[in-house]
C-alpha cells in the first residue's frame, strides 16, 4: 500500500513537473510572470486534439508539430508584446507588474477564442488505453509517461544550463540580471528564446494532459495556480528545485489523500506552500 | 445538475477575484459598448433573418444570461445553451412563436455571458428586465444560478423554468418562490431510487457500499442524501471520502473504495472526476457490482473517451429512448446545434421551453397567466404528457443506466419506457 501510494505520488508530482518546468523557465530567465501559461498549456491540448483527429496521427507525432508551434506563438507573443514591456521597464518590479497585468489580459483572450472555435464543454479522445503494474500500483501509462517526459526534459535542461555556454548565460540572465549585460550577454535575445521555450514546453504539458483526460477552455488557470505554488516552493528558475518541489507535491497530496482524508489535500498543499514562504521564500533550493 | 462551479482551488477562487474586480475597471467603459453592440448584432440578425415579419409583426422578446466562459461553461455549454439555441431554431423555422389569436410572431433572443460569476447573473437578470424589457427570461445553468436569480424573477413576476438544478432539499417551490417550477426533482429521490434498485436485487451484492463525493454544493448533498437512504434500506456504508473539487488523481481513492470490500461504487462526482474516476477504474479492470458517478456520466463525450466501453455504469437521470418524440429530439439536437444532447438534463431543458411555448399559445405574453398555466396546464412534450404537481414534474428518471449505447432510465421502473436495471454490470470491456 504504502509502495503504490509513493509510486501514485511521484507519478502524480512529475506530471505537476512537467507543467511547472515552462513556468520556471519564462519567469526565471525572461522574467515574464505569465498568467496565460496555462492557457497555453489547453492550447496544446487542442492543438493535439485537431491533430490527432484530423490527420489521425498519434499524439507523440503531434506533439512534434505541436512543440514547434508553441515554440513560435510564444516566440512572437514575446517580440510583439512582451519585449515593449521589458524596453520600457525601469526595474523588474516593474516588469513583473506589467507582465501580470498583459498576460492576465491574455488569459481571457485565448480562452474567449478557445471558447468560440471548439465550444464551453469538455473535448477529449482516447488513446493508448492502458494501465501499467509498477509494484502493485495500477496506473494509467499516459500518465506514467507525461511523468518521464517531465524527467526527460528537466534533466536534458539540467545538463544544457548546467553545462553549455548557452546554459550559463541564461543561469546569469535568471540570477544576476543586472550583471548579465557586463559580460556581454545580450538579455533579450535570450529571454525572447527562454520565453518561447517555456512556451514550448507548456505545449508539451498539453499533449501529454490530452493523452489521459478530456479539456476544456477554462481549465487553464487551474495549472498556472499548480505551476506558481510549484515554482515559488522551487526557487524562480531553478529546475531541479522545480521538479523536486513538484515531486513533493504530488507524494503530500496522495499520502495526505490515502493517509488522512481527501478532503485534506488542498489543506496539505497550502501549509507546505506557506512554511516554504516562511521559511525559506527564495525556495527550497536558491540560495539566497 | 449540481452547480460544477466555484473554487476548483482557493487559488481559483483568488483568480476568480481578480477576473471579477479587474473586470470591472474595464466594464465601465467596455461593456456598455459591448454590449449594446451585441444587442445591435442580435438585433441585426433577428431583422435580416426575418424581415418580411419584423416589417409587420413586432417580435417576441425574450434573453438569457448563462456562463458562456468560466468554470460553468462546460455544464452550460453541454446541456442548456444547445437547448437554447435549438428551440430557437425550432420556433423560428416554424414562422415564429403562436399567439392565442393563431397568429405567429417572430422571436428575438438576446443572450449574455455571466462569465461564471453569481453576481453578473443577477445583473443580467436586471438588465433583461429593466433594459431590454424582455417578455421572458430562460434561466441560467447550475443550482447556484438558479437560485440566485430566483427571487429576482419572483419579484419581476417571471415564471422561472429550472431544469439544471436540483430541487434543494426540502424546499416547497410554491411556499418559496410561487413562479419557479423545478424539472429535475430532488436529491433524496436520486438517492431513494439507488437504494431502491440495491434492494431490488437481494443477495445479489453484498450490499456495501464505498461511497465518494465532490466537497462541493451538489456532491455534499447528494452524499448526505445517499447516506440516509441507503442506511435506511439497510445497506452498509464501508468508505464515505469527500475530495475537493480539480482532484487530479483518483487512484489511490479507487484502490482504497476496492479494498473496502464493497461491491457497490457510488461516487457523488463533477465531470471531471466522473471521467477520471470512470477511466481509472476501466484501466484497473475495477470492475464492482453497482458503478455509479455523478454528472458527466449523461455527456455525449463520456462513452466517446472510453471508447463506448461503459455498458452497466448507473448515474442520475436517464431517457427513454424508444419514445419517437425522443428520437426526433436527439437527430434535430445533432442537426442543429453539432452536438449530441446529454441523457440527464437537456431533454428536461427542452420540455421546459416547449411548455413555455405552449402556454403562451394558449395564455399570450401576460407573464401571470403563463405562469399559471404552466403550473395547471397539460402539455406535450418530447417525454410525453406532462402536468406539474406543486410546481415539480412528477415523473423524473431519477437513475439510468448505460445500456447497448444509450444512457437508459431504470428508475422508477413503473415509469413507460423504463429499462430493466442489470446487476451485475458486465466486465468493462468489449
Amino acid at each position: 500500500m504504502i509502495l503504490s501510494t509513493i509510486i501514485f505520488g511521484l507519478v502524480l508530482g512529475g506530471i505537476y513537473a512537467l507543467i511547472a518546468i515552462g513556468l520556471t523557465i519564462q519567469y526565471g530567465v525572461a522574467r515574464i510572470m505569465n498568467l496565460a501559461y496555462g492557457e497555453l498549456v489547453i492550447l496544446g491540448s487542442f492543438a493535439t486534439f485537431l491533430v490527432v483527429t484530423k490527420t489521425g496521427l498519434n499524439p507523440f507525432l503531434a506533439l512534434l508539430i505541436v512543440a514547434p508551434i508553441g515554440f513560435v506563438f510564444s516566440y512572437a507573443l514575446y517580440s510583439i508584446i512582451m519585449e515593449p514591456l521589458e524596453k520600457r521597464s525601469k526595474n523588474r518590479g516593474q516588469l513583473e507588474v506589467d507582465s501580470i497585468l498583459v498576460t492576465f489580459g491574455l488569459l481571457f483572450f485565448i480562452e474567449g477564442s478557445l471558447a468560440l472555435v471548439f465550444g464551453g464543454g469538455f473535448t477529449g479522445y482516447t488513446w493508448l488505453e492502458k494501465v501499467v503494474d509498477i509494484f502493485g500500483a495500477k496506473i494509467e501509462l499516459s500518465r506514467v509517461i507525461g511523468a518521464v517526459f517531465a524527467l526527460v526534459i528537466g534533466a536534458t535542461l539540467y545538463i544544457l544550463m548546467k553545462k553549455t555556454h548557452w546554459g550559463m548565460a541564461m543561469r546569469a540572465i535568471a540570477t544576476r540580471p543586472q550583471n548579465a549585460i557586463f559580460v556581454g550577454i545580450d538579455q533579450s535575445k535570450y529571454a525572447r528564446f527562454a520565453f518561447a521555450l517555456g512556451g514550448a514546453l507548456a505545449t508539451v504539458g498539453g499533449v501529454v494532459l490530452s493523452m489521459y483526460q478530456p479539456f476544456t477552455p477554462t481549465l487553464g488557470v487551474f495549472f498556472t495556480m499548480k505551476a506558481l505554488i510549484i515554482i515559488i516552493m522551487g526557487g524562480v528558475g531553478n529546475l531541479a528545485g522545480t521538479i523536486v518541489a513538484a515531486l513533493i507535491l504530488g507524494l503530500v497530496e496522495t499520502f495526505v489523500s490515502a493517509a488522512v482524508d481527501p478532503g485534506l489535500t488542498l489543506a496539505a498543499t497550502y501549509a507546505i506552500f506557506l512554511s516554504v514562504l516562511i521559511w525559506r521564500p527564495q525556495g527550497l533550493f536558491s540560495r539566497a | 445538475m449540481g452547480p460544477y462551479r466555484g473554487c476548483e482551488t482557493i487559488s481559483i477562487c483568488y483568480i476568480n477575484f481578480c477576473k471579477y474586480n479587474l473586470g470591472r475597471f474595464a466594464m465601465i467603459s467596455i461593456n456598455r459598448r459591448t454590449a449594446l453592440k451585441a444587442a445591435g448584432i442580435t438585433a441585426a440578425s433577428v431583422t435580416t433573418g426575418l424581415s418580411s415579419f419584423a416589417q409587420t409583426v413586432a417580435p417576441i422578446k425574450m434573453g438569457y444570461i448563462i456562463s458562456k466562459t468560466g468554470v460553468n461553461a462546460p455544464g452550460a455549454g453541454t446541456t442548456t445553451i444547445p437547448n437554447y439555441e435549438l428551440w430557437a431554431d425550432d420556433v423560428n423555422k416554424a414562422g415564429g412563436l403562436m399567439m392565442p389569436d393563431g397568429k405567429r410572431r417572430p422571436l428575438e433572443m438576446i443572450t449574455y455571458d455571466d462569465r461564471s460569476l453569481t453576481e453578473e447573473v443577477v445583473r443580467g437578470v436586471e438588465r433583461l428586465v429593466q433594459q431590454d424589457k424582455v417578455d421572458f427570461i430562460l434561466p441560467p445553468w447550475g443550482t447556484g444560478f438558479n437560485l440566485a436569480v430566483a427571487p429576482l424573477l419572483d419579484r419581476f413576476g417571471y415564471p422561472h423554468l429550472v431544469a439544471s438544478s436540483l430541487l434543494p432539499t426540502r424546499l416547497d417551490p410554491i411556499q418559496k418562490w410561487k413562479n419557479s417550477f423545478w424539472f429535475l426533482g430532488a436529491s433524496e429521490e436520486y438517492a431513494a431510487s439507488l437504494a431502491k434498485a440495491i434492494s431490488n436485487v437481494g443477495t445479489t451484492t453484498n450490499k456495501q457500499v464505498a461511497l465518494l463525493s465532490v466537497a462541493d454544493g451538489f456532491g455534499i448533498a447528494l452524499a448526505a442524501e445517499m447516506v440516509k437512504a441507503l442506511e435506511a434500506a439497510g445497506i452498509k456504508i464501508v468508505l464515505n471520502k469527500s475530495y475537493p473539487i480539480g482532484t487530479q488523481s483518483f487512484a489511490t481513492l479507487l484502490s482504497e473504495a476496492a479494498a473496502s470490500g464493497a461491491d457497490t461504487f457510488v461516487a457523488c462526482s463533477y465531470p471531471p472526476d466522473t471521467f477520471a474516476l470512470t477511466k481509472q477504474a476501466r484501466l484497473s479492470a475495477y470492475n464492482p457490482k453497482i458503478f455509479f458517478t455523478g454528472v458527466g456520466t449523461g455527456f455525449p463525450i463520456y462513452p466517446q473517451i472510453n471508447e463506448g466501453k461503459v455498458e452497466g455504469v448507473m448515474s442520475l437521470g436517464g431517457i427513454d429512448a424508444s419514445r419517437p418524440t425522443m428520437k426526433a429530439y436527439i437527430e434535430r439536437h445533432k442537426a442543429v446545434t453539432t452536438k449530441t444532447p446529454d441523457y440527464w438534463g437537456s431533454p428536461m431543458v427542452y420540455t421546459s421551453l416547449q411548455m413555455l411555448e405552449q402556454a403562451i399559445a394558449r395564455k399570450g405574453l401576460d407573464k401571470a397567466a403563463v405562469s399559471n398555466e404552466i403550473r395547471t396546464g397539460t402539455f406535450d412534450t418530447i417525454v410525453g404528457k406532462v402536468k406539474l404537481v406543486g410546481n415539480r414534474t412528477p415523473d423524473n428518471w431519477l437513475l439510468g443506466q448505460w445500456q447497448n449505447g444509450v444512457f437508459v432510465g431504470v428508475e422508477p421502473s413503473n415509469l413507460e419506457g423504463a429499462g430493466k436495471a442489470v446487476i451485475p454490470k458486465p466486465a468493462w470491456g468489449g
